[in-house]
């Protein structure tokens, strides 16, 4: 007769924590920061159609790091969650707070009781009041503990890093451009050798209570974005010269490799790089 | 049957919020808490129910937007139920939907449609199309089949700015869901043949958003005139019609004071020609 494994919960619960916390390190990371007009959203991200972070409710946006397709759910969900409690009671209803707890009660009971893997995922989510010191945020971990957000939260892979920059720069009432350039500037020192994140890496949105619509969830991007870094002019030339250069490096390997009889690799180097191969 | 009523109250999120693949909220809904659908209740066979009515509402597309308005009155057969009720509403930041048929069952559709367009828009990450929009509201007076034929019908009207076009846009629905692009102009409800007559006669395709305002109001006059269920305008009590304008700048409700100085210019003018004005015969 062979005598069953015993691990114990500790040990369960280590791994799995430790499983998790390995696949939220590998994205990059989202900084959720309070300014005097609203909250700021930050994160790297070079797709311009796969969000990190996204608009909820009225007044209430979410932010995520971690595994696309995981957080991406659970975005819809609070989506759901806040359109039918709006529908089922009213607007002024729907609230950050309820949607936390809601996430932190979904992780929770996913982290400790799911047969699969835990969600490798980090959640905020910010709700936008009618003055600064109605301002609330909360982050919501992958094992279901929630904390509230004073002042500025970082969430995946290097936010320890990040937060220790944004620890010395960050000041409470401070406007959207001073804190974006603070953000951008940490997100940048998240590893050994400090980068520059240009506006086309970003992305870019606030909750701002200023808008005079209903929903106060706006994205910046473009040459909004640009402006606001002020970093107009001169970089996005330098941007367009980097573009053709790698182009035409492109075009190089293409040709080289048609030299070579080598077709499908030639379409492989043009499918790289999207404005090379309309020239 | 499942109920899924409690959803509040439980802690976590129920299986149905984290299905893929659904981005209309009615669709969601109907899978959910059909309960809470406007045509997913169902009324005892043979039973009528006498409700609030909701009349007369017009449209006119003028250069580079449209324009609704509708009157303030709702009836219970010939009872006044409501005499400052709003049946224009905006359906999304480009469109304008205005209700007529029965008002409790067209207000929770109107809130529907709302929500459908806006959850669309924060799920997919871009907006319906014009015509996008205007089919997801035949579908939903499609499911309200059932109790139009108990005489609960919703017939609304949906204006919208098309960005692809520049243009304004009308669309015209029957109580089985069927969708009609109307042009120039049209008109829905009990006094809607006076309405339209009037249009019809008072209609220029070189009208500006103030021109069209103003042959809106005369328009609802009309019909306030000849049908005992559409309200005129009260300057007593400075209830004036809804009227909305959706352009480029997006969906834009006028202000009172805006549009009381028009609908006492238009009443002014009835003092002299209770008819309103005469459009050329020849």
């Amino acid at each position: 007769m062979t005598t069953p494994f015993y691990v114990s919960p500790e040990q369960i619960m280590k791994d799995r924590a430790e499983y998790a916390r390995k696949g939220i390190s590998r994205g990059r990371s989202v900084a959720v920061i309070f300014y005097d007009k609203g909250i700021l959203f930050v994160g790297e991200n070079p797709s311009r159609a796969l969000h990190k972070i996204s608009e909820i409710y009225d007044r209430i946006a979410f932010a995520a790091a971690g595994r696309y397709n995981e957080y991406e759910q659970l975005r819809i969900a609070g989506v759901r969650h806040a359109d039918m409690r709006g529908y089922v009671y009213d607007r002024r209803d729907v609230t950050g707070r309820a949607l936390a707890n809601t996430y932190a009660q979904a992780l929770g009971t996913m982290f400790s009781e799911g047969s699969g893997k835990p969600y490798e995922v980090e959640l905020a989510v910010a709700e936008v009041g009618g003055e600064a010191a109605d301002d609330q945020g909360y982050r919501v971990t992958f094992d279901g503990q929630v904390t509230d957000i004073r002042g500025f939260q970082v969430l995946g892979g290097a936010a320890d890093a990040v937060s220790s920059v944004l620890e010395d720069s960050f000041e409470e009432h401070a406007s959207l451009e001073t804190v974006l350039n603070a953000a951008v500037d940490a997100l940048g020192r998240d590893g050994t050798e400090p980068r520059t994140l240009a506006p086309n890496q970003l992305e870019v949105a606030v909750l701002d209570r200023t808008r005079p619509q209903v929903r106060k969830f706006r994205r910046i991007a473009g040459p909004a974005l640009a402006r606001l870094l002020g970093r107009d002019g001169a970089d996005e030339n330098d941007n367009g010269g980097n573009d053709s250069d790698s182009g035409t490096g492109k075009d190089a390997a293409a040709e080289t490799a048609i030299a070579d009889g080598d077709v499908l690799g030639a379409v492989d180097d043009l499918l790289e790089d999207g404005d090379s191969s309309e020239s | 049957m499942e109920s899924n009523a409690d959803w509040g109250t439980r802690g976590g999120l129920p299986q149905a919020f984290l299905t893929p693949g659904i981005s209309s909220f009615s669709e969601f809904l109907k899978g959910f808490a059909p309960e809470y659908l406007p045509g997913g209740r169902t009324l005892p066979a043979g039973a009528t129910v006498d409700a609030p009515h909701g009349t007369t509402i017009v449209a006119l597309t003028f250069p580079g937007g449209v324009l609704m308005a509708g009157d303030r009155r709702a009836t219970m057969g010939n009872f006044i139920a409501q005499r400052d009720i709003e049946k224009v509403f905006p359906g999304d930041e480009f469109s304008a939907v205005g209700i007529a048929g029965t008002a409790g069952m067209a207000v929770e559709m109107v809130r529907l449609f709302q929500l459908e367009l806006e959850h669309y828009e924060k799920i997919e990450g871009v907006t319906l199309s014009t015509d996008g929009k205007a089919n997801r509201l035949a579908t939903m007076i499609r499911g309200n089949l059932g109790m139009a034929m108990q005489g609960l019908a919703v017939v609304p009207m949906f204006a919208g700015y098309d960005a692809e076009t520049g243009q304004g846009r009308i669309f015209s629905y029957d109580v089985t869901g069927g969708l009609y692009e109307e042009h120039d102009f049209y008109s829905v409800g009990s006094g809607s043949m006076f309405a339209r007559g009037a249009l019809k006669k008072l209609f220029r395709p070189d009208f500006s958003a103030e021109d069209a305002a103003v042959a809106a109001v005369q328009a609802l006059y009309d019909a306030a005139d000849d049908d005992s269920a559409t309200g005129g305008p009260d300057l007593f009590r400075k209830i004036f019609p809804v009227v909305a304008v959706v352009t480029e700048d997006g969906y834009r409700r006028l202000p009172d004071e805006e549009l009381g100085a028009l609908v006492e210019g238009v009443v002014d003018a009835r003092r002299v020609v209770p008819d309103g004005p005469r459009s050329p015969l020849r």
